[in-house]
């Protein structure tokens, strides 16, 4: 059995996570993965977005379905699948709970005519694109092969004509107290539009509706029987085929054809994420992966659980560049408050999730480490009492992370240690820096501590840059520099007249 | 059919936006003591004159198409009270049909609408007499147009049609509906069927036999005799609908005729209240928007004269030509009262109404401003004078060519250098750009600026202070004076203080 999703797929399926790793919260790609998963919760996709791919080759046979579906034609093929098989599925189990027998075969029905409307209109459409992944190929040639079968055709056709035929019945009721006679319709005119018509003169602009909504679908009360088997015995023909059908046409869908319809939501959720955000001229990329290499960048990359949230509050996305080759291992990152800094740190972590689950990343361009693990420690800096039991807590969390760590991890923590005295946080961090180099996994540090930064070789140091111009605002750019709280408070200072200067020439001698 | 009393050719939308300044005009110009006046308790003729008096015509045709009208109304003002009844009858009655608020089931709202649509027939027929009785006496465009067109369309042979369907739609002998099948045999499409009359044998020889299959609902069951109604319910819906709807429409119709009149009922009653007293009132004159022309004779502040005992004051002007009106002069000496007047009397002119005065002509402006001086906030100086200019950024982003600019006072709250040199530049700039000016001011800098370097279209009225220090309330024309006359005013207080003490 072919899969869209795994290039070799074992006997047993895939081994899958059933929950999303611990990293995902502090990363914010639980926001991420719930709202590609927003109203798609049948298809199951959370192990999906949880399990990262340990394989280059697996990742590259994501990447190619993923390009496949970037054409506009087969994206609207696929959704248009989608629509067919949900609708099946309702159908068929609306079926089963029915009583009425002339209902319940013509929701079968129904459920048939989806089903093979969906099959049919996916190959014809397979056929006409241009596909070049191995994971469509493969698809495409079973789904070929099915719907020549016979089986299928006569299937489709009986279903065709049968709905026709039923929809080409009209018939009159003459109510008249408890007494219900039915016949065919023989031409009888409304009333509607002779009242329109006298009224006409008066009519002068949209007008509140007085149609009574009924509901228009839910099952057959027992009357609606009665009615319904007057018309069959009216159309007997008709009817006898319906039972004929449904009787041939029991078990009728395809394992692989459902497998793929649950799979290929993968995709068409992340590339539903995506195009909102595209639609905002924000780029992305599909990522070079190795399993080794330490020679990593990304240019514009960003936040995409924050852009998401910019670009529904309409505010500006802001990207940001790394890179590390050489001896980089250790990003240390500082600047002011609010700058940006959880946000860049974020952002390194999510691209190299993204990338290990086969998914374009944000970004103009990216090289990537396909990591095992991404280990997140996030402080929280409001925090401060119980000093003690928090410090020890954060110890022993640290410790378990670089327990599990190798060379394919990457290690993010931000603002730890803030509930000590300077010099334990400066020791901890280093010592702290140093396992991690042991094991040579990458590190982000998000810190307020400058010292950090020119630790030792190994350190890249990247600052929150604020305007020069204006100390206010913030920029969010978080870009290479030496670490250096001093320059944004001195010009702070000077906005307050609070300069050296200043307050020589205020303070009268 | 349409109305057409405030246009003559669209009708009066009482959902129109108001001007962005409606807060301010109303309050600077007090128009809810003109309001008041005009509306008494009838919240309709409130809404309604608010709209009119807010949103300016700009268009002197149709200025004078309402002051026509009106003036058939002033003549006739018995006839329009009867109209403007029989509209809010047909409003109460539909307001009391319960159909609206509890349509639920198509059968309630067909007999529903079918009473309703029975007493419309006898509103409708009294709609025309009123017409026929009438017609002949009004002259203006708008009534002779609606009086001809209640003769026309509501003649008896179209009301016994309507009387003819609705007699049918009582469905005497059964209902009969057709349907399709639809998802999952569930019945669809039903629709109410007037059936055939019964064909001749022949026919029926030559179309065989039709198949039919009956059956009953039994007696006791009430679950079935619910779905059979709704079944029936179901082919009623669409006729029940355009029925009801028909009575909506005759319902509109009614709603439009007295929304219209509404207007014409607050000029009814704010002419009681003048005549009452005594005080002129005339057609005005409007001119042209790309004039320029100031004229009046006995012109005075409505609102003020509503409220007082006696009489007012009014003033004369010949400012043809004329872009700039500085006024200056003694406080307490009629300079606010003879602004409002003139903002008042130009939204009274443009919503086709008299105005009070005994001759007034002023040209179409688009758009009037107030820019008043605050008091609130007297604590914050600084963020006071930062207010008056944020609201003065606000006025110039919506004002255009002829607008109409009335400051009181403004840019005072700063030194009397800073505000003359911030409003001479606001004003010079409001000129080139042919916005007309009326600025009431006591700073004399910015007043004698203009006057003696001003350009021949500025005008310069002073309230008069006789010898003794008595004001007459009355305007002249005249240069600024270097002070005021607040001495006068604290003098005339403290001499009271010490009378009493």
């Amino acid at each position: 059995m072919c899969s869209i999703l795994f290039r070799e797929t074992p006997e047993a399926g895939p081994v899958l996570t059933a929950e999303d790793p611990p990293c995902y919260r502090d990363l914010y790609l639980d926001q991420v993965v719930d709202a590609a998963m927003a109203g798609k919760k049948e298809y199951d996709l959370r192990p999906f977005f949880g399990t990262l791919l340990r394989d280059p080759d697996d990742v590259l046979y994501r990447q190619e379905v993923f390009r496949d579906l970037e054409a506009p034609f087969l994206f609207t093929s696929v959704k248009s699948f989608e629509g067919k098989m949900r609708s099946m599925r309702q159908r068929r189990a609306f079926a089963e709970k029915l009583d009425y027998r002339y209902e319940k075969k013509r929701w079968l029905l129904e459920a048939i005519d989806a089903y093979c409307a969906g099959a049919s209109g996916l190959a014809r459409d397979l056929g006409r694109a241009e596909t070049h992944s191995r994971g469509f190929s493969a698809f495409r040639d079973h789904l070929d092969t099915y719907v020549q079968s016979e089986g299928f055709r006569i299937m489709q056709a009986d279903a065709r004509k049968l709905r026709e035929d039923l929809a080409g019945i009209r018939v009159t009721l003459l109510i008249d107290g408890p007494r219900v006679k039915v016949r065919r319709y023989n031409g009888e005119n409304d009333h509607v539009s002779e009242v329109e018509r006298t009224f006409a003169k008066f009519r002068h602009d949209a007008q509140k509706s007085y149609l009574v909504e009924f509901q228009t679908w839910g099952n057959l009360n027992h009357v609606d029987a009665m009615v319904l088997e007057c018309v069959a015995r009216l159309f007997p023909e008709i009817f006898s085929r319906l039972d004929d059908f449904c009787d041939r046409n029991s078990g009728f869908t395809d394992p692989t054809i459902v497998t793929f319809d649950r799979e290929v939501q993968f995709y068409v959720s992340y590339l539903e994420l995506l195009s909102l955000l595209r639609r905002e001229g924000l780029p992305f990329c599909y990522p070079r992966v190795s399993p080794t290499g330490r020679e990593i960048s990304s240019r514009q990359g960003f936040d995409l659980a924050l852009a998401r949230k910019m670009v529904i509050e309409n505010a500006p996305v802001v990207p940001n560049d790394f890179f590390l080759r050489g001896d980089d291992r250790v990003i240390v990152v500082t600047g002011p408050n609010q700058g940006g800094k959880t946000t860049f740190a974020r952002t390194f972590g999510q691209l190299h999730i993204l990338a290990a689950l086969g998914c374009p990343v944000p970004g103009e361009e990216a090289q990537l480490l396909l990591v095992d693990r991404v280990h997140a420690h996030f402080g929280k800096e409001e925090q401060i009492a119980e000093l003690r039991g928090k410090l020890e807590d954060d110890l022993v969390r640290i410790h378990d992370i670089l327990g599990q760590a190798t060379s394919r991890s990457i290690v993010i923590m931000n603002e730890i240690f803030t509930s000590t005295t300077i010099q334990d946080a400066l020791f901890l961090s280093r010592s702290i820096v140093e396992k991690a180099l042991e094991r040579d996994a990458l590190v982000v540090l998000v810190t307020f501590l400058n010292e950090l930064a020119t630790m030792n070789r190994h350190t890249v140091s990247m600052v929150a840059a604020v305007d020069a111009h204006n100390p206010l605002v913030r920029t969010f750019k978080v870009v290479r520099g030496p670490a250096d709280g001093l320059a944004y408070a001195l010009t702070l200072a000077a906005r307050h007249r609070l300069s050296y200067q200043d307050i020589t020439e205020r303070v009268r001698t | 059919m349409n109305v057409f009393l405030m246009y003559k050719d669209r009708d009066f939308d009482v959902q129109a936006p108001l001007p962005w300044n409606a807060k301010e005009l109303g309050q600077d110009l007090e128009l809810q003591t003109l309001l008041g006046a005009m509306s008494g308790d009838d919240k309709l003729v409130l809404e309604v004159c608010r709209r009119a008096l807010l949103i300016s015509e700009t268009d002197v045709q149709a200025i004078v198409y309402r002051q026509r009208v009106l003036d058939d109304c002033l003549r006739h003002p018995q006839v329009i009270r009867e109209l403007y009844g029989l509209g809010h009858e047909a409003i109460e009655r539909r307001r009391k049909c319960s159909y609206g608020i509890f349509g639920r089931y198509p059968s309630a709202i067909l007999s529903g609408a079918i009473e309703l649509l029975q007493v419309f027939s006898d509103l409708l027929r009294r709609l025309r007499g009123i017409a026929e009785r009438n017609g002949a006496t009004f002259t203006s465009e708008g009534f002779t147009s609606l009086f001809a067109t209640l003769k026309r369309e509501l003649s008896d042979e179209y009301l016994a049609l309507v009387a003819a369907q609705i007699s049918e739609l009582r469905l005497r002998s059964g209902a009969l509906v057709s349907e399709r099948l639809g998802d999952g045999n569930k019945a669809v499409d039903q629709v109410l069927r007037r059936p055939k009359k019964r064909s001749g044998l022949l026919t029926r020889l030559r179309e065989g036999p039709q198949p039919s299959f009956s059956f009953r609902i039994a007696d006791r069951d009430e679950g079935g005799a619910r779905a059979l109604g709704e079944m029936r319910d179901r082919g009623i819906n669409p006729v029940a609908n355009a029925l009801a709807q028909s009575a909506d429409h005759i319902v509109s119709f009614f709603a439009m005729l007295r929304v219209e009149l509404a207007f014409y009922i607050g000029c009814l009653n704010l002419h009681e209240k003048f005549s009452g007293k005594g005080l002129p009132v005339c057609f005005p004159d409007p001119v042209e928007a790309d004039k320029r022309t100031h004229v009046f004779t006995g012109l005075y502040d409505a609102c003020l004269a509503l409220t007082l005992e006696g009489g007012v004051v009014g003033n004369n002007g010949q400012a043809d030509g004329k872009d700039l009106f500085i006024i200056t002069g003694a406080n307490q000496g009629g300079k606010s009262t003879f602004l409002r007047s003139i903002g008042l009397a130009q939204l009274m002119t443009q919503c086709g109404m008299y105005v009070a005065a005994e001759r007034f002509r002023a040209n179409i402006c688009h758009g009037v401003f107030t820019h008043y001086r605050r008091e609130e906030d007297a604590s914050m100086k600084s963020g006071k004078f930062d207010e008056e200019l944020s609201r003065m950024s606000v006025i110039v982003d919506h004002i255009s060519r002829s607008s109409l600019v009335l400051f009181n006072e403004s840019f005072s709250a700063t030194n009397e250098r800073e505000g003359s040199e911030i409003a001479r530049q606001i004003v010079a700039a409001l000129l080139d750009r042919g916005i007309k000016v009326l600025f009431v001011t006591h700073m004399y800098e910015l007043a004698h600026g203009f006057h003696d370097h001003g350009a021949a279209g500025a005008i310069f009225l002073r309230a008069e202070r006789q010898s003794d220090g008595t004001r007459t309330f009355k305007l002249t024309e005249g240069e600024p004076l270097p002070t005021s006359f607040g001495r006068d005013l604290y003098e005339r207080i403290f001499e009271v203080a010490q009378e009493a003490r």
